[in-house]
């Protein structure tokens, strides 16, 4: 009763969204996995920290994206904005003899702001060392992967690795967040003070 | 008609179909009242409008011009309907256009209904905009006539509407609802056939429209104007650029659909730039780093200058104070000389300028000045003389009369120059005015009004001359002095020269010399003329001119002058035109007020001079200082600029000219050449504002790197460098300048001006490197320290092993528990002050002070390289595979799907570190136990005599059968000899099996242990350093008969189950993570004396075929020990340590190792280690022949076996401390012996080490061996040559092996160290057992040093000699009975639903028993110190045992007590002895003995 009284001691960040889809040129049949990534002052208290998405296979029609519509609901509760969640994907799908490797990693923050966002996400791969390295790797299916996908959301020990990139995540988030301002963290800026409003008209624009 | 509304919107704003169905009745009556209403409101408006119809009209049109221009049909439909001129906005759209149609048809005024219609009909404004607009033209158009009715249909259409509309919504809903009719809607409806036109005619239509220019060629002709020819350019030899180049097709289509604009040039091609792309690229070449770059392309890095610019706001845009005002003031304009200047005018300004001198002079009046010195001066050499005259000599005297007297003669000089200057100036004045006098007589008229005027004045000829007479007279006899002085001077140089010259002429000379320089002073004296001079204004008189004249003045009339302010070199106002004056004066007056937002760089003015209506010309231009902040309107004085142009003008006519050589002599003669000058008096000064406030910027807006001249406010400019001193007036020159305190630039003066007016004059002696520094700070430096949670965080992220999984740190400073940083806090206090509660003894906590600080060093360096990463930690990525390794896996494809026998798997590893609590399980499978000790019959009283004798060979004597049967109960219990069970305990959880029976019990059970992490720190180093042990128990479960009436018997069976002790292994968890697995068969440890066991007995009988098992002594159990789910054990630290080894000889250990490891993968090869100190080391060093204790060499000197024996024992008493605990499991350091002596703890090679060295010294073969073993794994054992076979020595637990001991923990070897060689094992086994040891066989051994790379003497790290302090006997009895105090309240602590007694007699008796035990290290006493118990202790039945430990900590020794369950008993009655005994070895060396024993008294 008396930290009710007192205020609130932790602010909650509700994200929710989707990996809508993706651009990969090159492959087909993809898949997608998901997890969040955050500090120490942070903690889930609903939802899937991780996630694996369905098998897509390629749009017929000229654009060649592949839809996802993978659902994502998390929320989180903190102390501290130091740590801010990351959202990190990987993309998986299989090579020409049916080996399932890596298609990209990709990692972002989740937006600050309360409202929709969308990020489009450039994706990269490792390379391979040498030139025969990636002749056998390309023959055995066995591409060089990341010991963990969290490691694309550190900044840390990124030198000593050589990637590609390749193709483009789309992510939509919706971001609620409570008690921030309380607590004394102001994230909106001036003109997105009334989201709600503009979000209004957008709805009437479009139809 | 109306097009459907926006879906979006509310239904009663659709457009009102005529359908009775929607219209309700209440509507429809409504409507007809409305009518009505608007019918009666109607015919009255509309004879207001006539009325009024001219006056409002033209206003109307105009405004309704000004919104649509296209509406030209309105003024028409306005002639006819008034209020049409509501929905004109609507013109566009059709349905309106014929509504209007329809109406104009119709008669002159349009009936009400129309009228209302037409008003109320709703046109379906399409958007929001529209509709308001609708709103706002009837507001202001539909204005007074319209005004009733519209209010009363409002007001109607309220009361119909209220209910749905909302406020936002109201007037717009009033106007929709206005328009709604819903009956006459078909009228406006006109029904057409779509309109359709043709092919061929909508072709031609859009002929008409439409240009589609051909790709031909156009004609030349056509593209040149009529009646020329194409004319190029290139052939007349003019120069063409290239031309881009365009397709022709698309240059054709350009040119047919410009061709009716004129774009042609002259040659009839359309007119193009000429190709803008440079031939040569001006990109400057992209030179790589590594080439030489030439000299002169060599990039300079300069400091970035801020570029100078104007754009200097003062203050910024938002800053409603931000304007500040100059006022500059331009009086007017003098020339003192101009082209136009007749020569009578060049002399007038000669003669003005001369006059203006000579008023200057008078006003300076330097001669009297001068004169009046000299006065005062020669009256103090009077004085002076006067004085030594009188009085004492006076020894000031001399030497000032004689500065006197050249002071004289300096102010002499000057006055003669001042007065010679005057008279000069005197004459030329005079001349010059003749000169005039004679040019006006000479032109007959005159220019200017300027005329001389010289007044005598009468003075007093003789007094003056008096005056001067006595001046001359006493000049005169001042030079005589002085001469003869100089005369005296010379004539003293003179004779001292004569002497030797005696010479005569000399002299003659001299005095010829004086006389002329008399002579000559009358002529310079002449008395001066007192001239005064007045220039008056002189009444111009018209004269006839001369034609030349007349020309001039015309000119001078023609020409006039204004002057330009220019404000950072812009322009911001000019002065009117003024014509300059016949006397080339030009008076403006005029002040302009500049509100300035720039910073002013410059202030200029330009003087130009028009000539008629013409030609403008800059005469001049100036640059006037901007005036200093004080400087404000009304206290401003007008200065005077001059100015001066180098410009030549000649002219025709009387007029002098500019920059042209004249005379004024008729023969041309003496020319002199003058320029246009002149003077612009000026001010400039900062405005005040309203309220007295000036409007000048703050000094600080000031921009440091433009010079300008506000800039030069520094102290010593504006108030002296004496002003420095004066720090009162420092501060004050600081205030009034208003001085930013801020500004890096002012703060070393505001330091001081602080300083000194706080009175504190010290000045510190340091300068900051950052003193902005502050300003960054997040928060002050004592709120961050004061702060729970800045300090949490930071702890944190500096990532101290108590805060690095710290979870959500609390937002606020309330919520962080003061206790949070007790234990860090401890820490840290531990680290000055000696814990005595854990070490007891001042030497240990010593050591553990100094091991934990190089703990600290070495995690502080693990720490920095773990964030050095590698490929391979971030990316995982095969193996090129070689062709080994692919043909397997071609094999493999061959391989049964499943074969017989199933090849082990591995089980997936998993990193540590996204574990958390209860993860992790610790697996224990305990499969069996070989030669348990059993039960000893309980021996009564009566029995006591015949076990006292009891000797070794009574071993088959002592057989069940053997037993008493007259002892039935027991008997009944004990036929069985022994009930084991093992309990496993760790982390102090607590599992046993099931209780097997007999001495070689099998139990094959799988035990599950929670593991937890310190501080849930689930991380590789974490893990490592984890101390805990797993302890493996084995007990005996007794039961006991606890009826206490045998007439019970029959109806049940009440006994008490007790359990003993047996023994125990103690497995460290650290040996567990990094083995993975540990499989194998343990020595149990057993104390030397287990009361009321006995061992022995049955190998005879059970056993007795069992040879290879009857050889070793002790029990065994095997177990099988792992984690679940498998970690991976932490990788070394990949850094390179710095070495003073020689490089060759590291190059040739890495190959060795290479070579072997190649080999060999699985076997360990070491060649070098790192020494405490974090170096690398080559291993051989450490070994070398170190002397043991001499007292352990003393006590058995005729038995070496004894005496190696008791060194092991030494040796193995020194506390194990594996380094992967003290040192997170970095690497593994080497200490020296007497490093590892000093320490008092160290893990297996350092125990090995000095084994090996004590064993070297004592004359033994002796070499380390690097294997493995169980529990250890990786470790380090002593291979000693002992009477012709090889012995194994485990140098931790001291004890030793045969080559072919089942038993030797050692399972493989890797390489033998001696003191100058490795040799590294390339036999096929490296089972202890299977290999031969003999190191002389190449094949066998591969050495490191040999003939190729002889053995280079390196020398030993070790010292060489080890001394030995005699341990404090008093301090170790003092550690003795503290320990047995701690004991004693710990199991009274365990045992709190108990009451703990203590028998002091059993207690005493085992006291004594312990030294004796130590004596013989702990063999085989039992049974008469049994005897002894039995007799002494009478009815009790004892079960206990002693322990024995190497000493460290207290902790060890809690744990092994409290592992062993001795307090679990329950037994009501039960008492408990426990004794400790210390036994103190030399260097602190402390052997520890523990015996525990329960009591429980027989009835």
């Amino acid at each position: 009763m008396a930290a009710a009284a007192a205020g609130p001691t932790v602010f909650l960040l509700m994200v929710n969204g989707q990996i809508e889809s993706a651009q990969f040129p090159e492959y087909d049949e993809l898949y997608c996995k998901y997890c969040f990534v955050y500090g120490h002052d942070w903690a889930p208290t609903a939802g899937l920290e991780e996630g694996i998405s369905q098998i897509t296979s390629k749009n017929r029609d000229a654009q060649q994206t592949l839809v996802w519509n993978f659902p994502i609901d998390i929320t989180f509760k903190s102390t501290n904005p130091y740590g801010w969640p990351q959202i990190v994907l990987s993309v998986y799908g299989p090579d020409i003899f049916g080996n399932d490797v890596v298609r990209g990693y990709g990692a972002v923050h989740v937006p600050f702001t309360p409202g929709s966002h969308r990020r489009t996400i450039p994706m990269f791969v490792p390379e391979s060392t040498s030139k025969l390295q990636k002749l056998t790797s390309w023959l055995m299916g066995r591409r060089p992967e990341f010991t963990d996908p969290k490691v694309v959301a550190q900044g840390e020990g990124r030198e000593v690795t050589t990637v590609r990139s390749q193709g483009f995540v789309t992510i939509s988030f919706n971001v609620v967040t409570k008690d921030m301002k309380k607590l004394g963290y102001d994230v909106s800026s001036t003109d997105m003070q009334n989201p709600s409003i503009v979000s209004l008209t957008d709805g009437i624009q479009k139809y | 008609m109306a097009a459907p509304a926006a879906p979006g919107r509310a239904p009663r704003s659709l457009p009102p179909v005529p359908s009775s169905s929607r219209t309700s009745f209440t509507e429809f009556s409504i409507r007809e009242r409305m009518r009505e209403k608007l019918k009666a409101a109607k015919s009255k408006a509309e004879t207001a409008l006539l009325q009024d119809c001219p006056s409002p009209r033209p206003r109307r049109l105009k405004s309704l011009r000004q919104r649509d221009s296209e509406t030209g049909w309105d003024k028409e439909v306005r002639n006819t309907v008034s209020m049409c001129s509501v929905c004109y906005t609507f013109n566009k759209e059709m349905n309106i256009l014929k509504l209007i149609s329809s109406l104009k048809v119709q008669a002159d005024f349009p009936s009400a209904e129309e009228a209302y219609n037409f008003f109320t009909f709703n046109f379906d404004p399409e958007s929001e905009n529209i509709k308001d607009e609708i709103k706002n033209k009837t507001k202001n158009d539909s204005n007074q006539e319209e005004e009733e009715e519209q209010e009363s249909i409002v007001s109607h259409q309220q009361e119909q509407t209220e209910d749905e509309m909302n406020e936002e919504d109201y007037l717009v809903n009033d106007k929709e609802d206005l328009f709604i009719i819903d009956q006459m809607a078909h009228d406006f409806l006109v029904v057409k056939p779509a309109d359709y036109e043709s092919y061929s005619e909508r072709i031609q239509k859009e002929r008409k429209i439409l240009f589609i220019p051909s790709i031909l060629t156009v004609p030349t002709s056509q593209k040149v104007p009529e009646n020329m020819q194409p004319r190029y350019l290139e052939d007349e030899g003019l120069y063409i650029g290239e031309r881009p180049t365009v397709s022709l097709s698309h240059q054709n289509i350009l040119e047919n659909r410009i061709l009716r604009q004129e774009w042609f040039g002259d040659d009839g091609k359309l007119l193009a730039l000429p190709n803008p792309i440079k031939q040569s690229s001006m990109r400057p070449p992209i030179f790589s780093l590594e080439e030489d770059i030439e000299p002169e392309l060599e990039t300079l890095y300069r400091k970035a200058i801020k570029p100078m610019h104007a754009n200097q706001y003062i203050v910024g845009s938002g800053d409603p104070h931000g304007h500040f005002q100059l006022d500059i003031d331009i009086s007017g304009l003098i020339f003192t000389h101009h082209p136009c200047f007749s020569r009578e005018h060049v002399l007038t300004a000669k003669l003005a300028q001369l006059y203006d001198q000579y008023l200057a002079r008078r006003q300076r009046n330097l001669s009297k000045l001068l004169t009046d010195k000299l006065h005062a001066l020669r009256n103090a050499i009077q004085n002076s003389l006067d004085i030594s005259g009188t009085n004492l000599p006076n020894p000031v005297a001399p030497q000032s009369v004689t500065e006197y007297k050249f002071e004289i003669r300096q102010t002499r000089r000057l006055r003669d120059a001042e007065q010679e200057k005057d008279r000069v100036l005197l004459k030329t004045i005079i001349k010059v005015w003749k000169e005039m006098k004679s040019l006006r007589d000479f032109q007959k008229f005159t220019n200017t009004p300027m005329k001389l005027y010289l007044r005598k004045e009468e003075i007093d000829q003789r007094s003056d001359k008096k005056i001067y007479e006595a001046e001359i007279q006493a000049e005169i006899n001042e030079l005589l002095e002085e001469y003869m002085e100089e005369y005296e001077k010379k004539m003293e140089e003179y004779k001292t020269e004569l002497q030797e010259w005696k010479s005569w002429k000399k002299a003659q000379v001299c005095v010829s010399n004086i006389t002329y320089k008399i002579a000559l002073l009358p002529y310079s004296y002449k008395i001066p003329r007192r001239v005064k001079i007045f220039c008056t204004k002189y009444l111009l008189v018209q004269f006839l001119f001369i034609r030349a004249e007349v020309l001039r003045r015309e000119d001078v009339k023609k020409r006039s002058i204004f002057l330009k302010v220019l404000f950072n070199t812009k322009e911001v106002s000019r002065t009117v035109a003024r014509q300059i004056s016949s006397d080339f004066r030009v008076h403006f007056g005029q002040i302009f007020n500049l509100q300035i937002f720039n910073w002013p760089e410059s202030l200029e003015l330009q003087i130009y001079e028009t000539m008629g209506h013409s030609s403008t010309n800059l005469l001049a231009e100036m640059f006037i200082p901007v005036p200093e902040t004080t400087v404000l309107t009304g206290r401003a004085i007008t200065e005077e600029i001059e100015f001066s142009s180098n410009q030549r003008v000649m002219l025709d006519h009387e007029g002098v000219g500019s920059g042209v050589p004249f005379s004024f002599e008729a023969d041309g003669s003496n020319t002199i050449t003058l320029m246009t000058s002149g003077k612009v008096s000026y001010s400039v000064s900062w405005a005040v504002g309203e309220n007295g406030v000036p409007l000048v910027p703050l000094v600080s807006q000031q921009n440091t790197g433009i010079p300008s001249p506000l800039k030069n406010i520094d102290a010593i400019a504006s108030i002296g460098t004496s002003g420095l001193t004066d720090m009162k007036k420092l501060a004050k020159w600081a205030a009034e300048t208003k001085l930013d305190p801020n500004d890096p630039k002012n703060a070393d003066l505001m330091h001081l001006i602080m300083v000194a007016t706080s009175g504190d004059a010290c000045v510190p002696g340091f300068f900051r490197l950052e003193q902005l520094q502050q300003k960054f700070n997040f928060v002050s430096d004592e709120e961050f320290n004061r702060s729970k949670r800045f300090r949490l965080l930071q702890l944190r992220n500096r990532e101290v092993a108590e805060f690095r999984y710290y979870k959500q740190v609390p937002l606020y400073e309330r919520e962080i528990n003061e206790k949070l940083f007790a234990n860090y806090e401890k820490r840290l206090h531990e680290k000055d002050t000696i814990d005595s509660q854990d070490h007891l003894d001042a030497h240990r906590a010593l050591v553990a002070k100094y091991l934990q600080k190089v703990r600290e060093s070495v995690i502080n360096r693990f720490l920095i390289a773990k964030h050095h990463f590698l490929l391979s930690d971030l990316v995982n990525e095969e193996e090129v595979p070689s062709l080994g390794i692919l043909g397997l896996s071609l094999f493999k494809l061959a391989e049964p799907k499943r074969p017989l026998k199933p090849r082990r798997k591995e089980r997936k590893k998993v990193t540590a570190q996204n574990l958390s609590d209860g993860d992790i399980k610790l697996l224990v499978n305990i499969v069996r136990a070989y030669d348990i000790p059993i039960r000893k019959p309980v021996l009564s009283k009566l029995q006591q005599p015949s076990k006292s004798s009891r000797s070794f060979n009574e071993m088959f004597a002592a057989s069940p059968s053997a037993q008493s049967p007259t002892h039935s109960i027991d008997w009944a219990f004990n036929q069985v000899l022994v009930h084991p069970f093992v309990e496993v305990s760790f982390q102090r959880t607590v599992c046993r099996t099931t209780t097997a029976e007999g001495p070689n019990p099998n139990w094959n059970e799988e035990l599950e242990l929670p593991f937890r992490a310190p501080n849930g720190d689930y991380s590789t180093a974490s893990l490592q350093s984890v101390k805990d042990e797993v302890f493996i128990n084995i007990f005996d479960e007794v039961l006991y008969d606890v009826l206490e009436d045998d007439r019970e018997r029959g109806s049940g069976i009440h006994t008490r189950v007790e359990r003993h002790w047996l023994g125990c292994v103690r497995i460290p968890f650290s040996t567990i993570y990094f083995q993975t697995r540990i499989d194998g068969t343990f020595k149990i440890d057993i104390p030397p004396v287990l009361l009321g066991y006995s061992k022995e007995k049955n190998l005879g009988i059970e056993r007795g075929y069992d040879s290879v098992r009857s050889l070793s002594e002790g029990s065994y159990i095997t177990l099988f020990i792992t984690i679940e789910p498998q970690l991976i054990p932490g990788d070394p630290v990949r850094e390179k340590f710095d070495t003073q080894e020689d490089e060759k000889l590291l190059q040739a250990a890495d190959k060795y190792q290479a070579e072997c490891s190649l080999k060999f993968p699985n076997r360990q090869c070491l060649t070098t280690v790192v020494d405490i100190n974090g170096k690398t080391v080559f291993i051989t060093r450490y070994i070398k022949p170190l002397n043991p204790p001499q007292e352990l060499l003393s006590s058995h000197p005729n038995n070496s076996q004894a005496t190696a024996e008791l060194v092991a024992r030494y040796v193995a008493l020194i506390p194990f401390l594996p380094d992967s605990v003290s040192f997170a499991g970095i690497c593994d350091l080497w200490s020296t012996s007497d490093q590892f002596l000093d320490l008092l703890a160290g893990d297996e090679e350092e125990h090995a080490v000095l084994l090996c060295n004590y064993f070297l010294a004592m004359g033994k073969k002796a070499w380390l061996i690097i294997g493995n073993a169980i529990p250890e794994g990786p470790t380090t054992y002593v291979l000693t040559w002992e009477q012709n076979q090889y012995v194994i020595w485990n140098p931790s637990s001291g004890r030793y092996y045969g080559q072919f001991d089942t038993f030797c923990p050692l399972q493989s070897v890797g390489c033998l160290i001696s003191s100058n060689n490795i040799w590294f094992n390339i036999q096929r086994y490296d089972s202890p057992v299977r290999i031969n040891f003999d190191i002389s066989k190449p094949k066998l051994w591969k050495s490191f040093f040999s003939q190729r790379l002889p053995y280079p003497g390196l020398s030993s790290v070790q010292p060489e000699e080890l001394i030995y302090q005699c341990t404090d006997k008093a301090a170790a009895l003092e550690l003795q009975g503290r320990i047995e105090k701690i004991l004693k309240e710990k199991i009274m602590e365990w045992r709190p639903r108990h009451l703990t007694r203590w028998n002091r007699y059993c207690t005493s008796t085992l006291r004594h028993f312990l030294p004796l035990l130590e004596q013989i290290q702990g063999k085989a006493v039992e049974d008469d110190h049994q005897a002894e118990l039995q007799k002494q202790l009478g009815d009790y039945r004892v079960s206990g045992f002693p322990i024995h430990m190497p000493f460290s900590e207290v902790r060890p020794l809690i744990e092994a007590v409290h592992s062993t369950g001795v307090h679990t008993i329950d037994v009501s009655n039960a008492e408990f002895a426990l004794a400790v005994y210390i036994h103190a070895y030399p260097k602190n060396v402390l052997s520890v003995w523990i015996y525990i024993a329960s009591l429980v008294r027989n009835r």
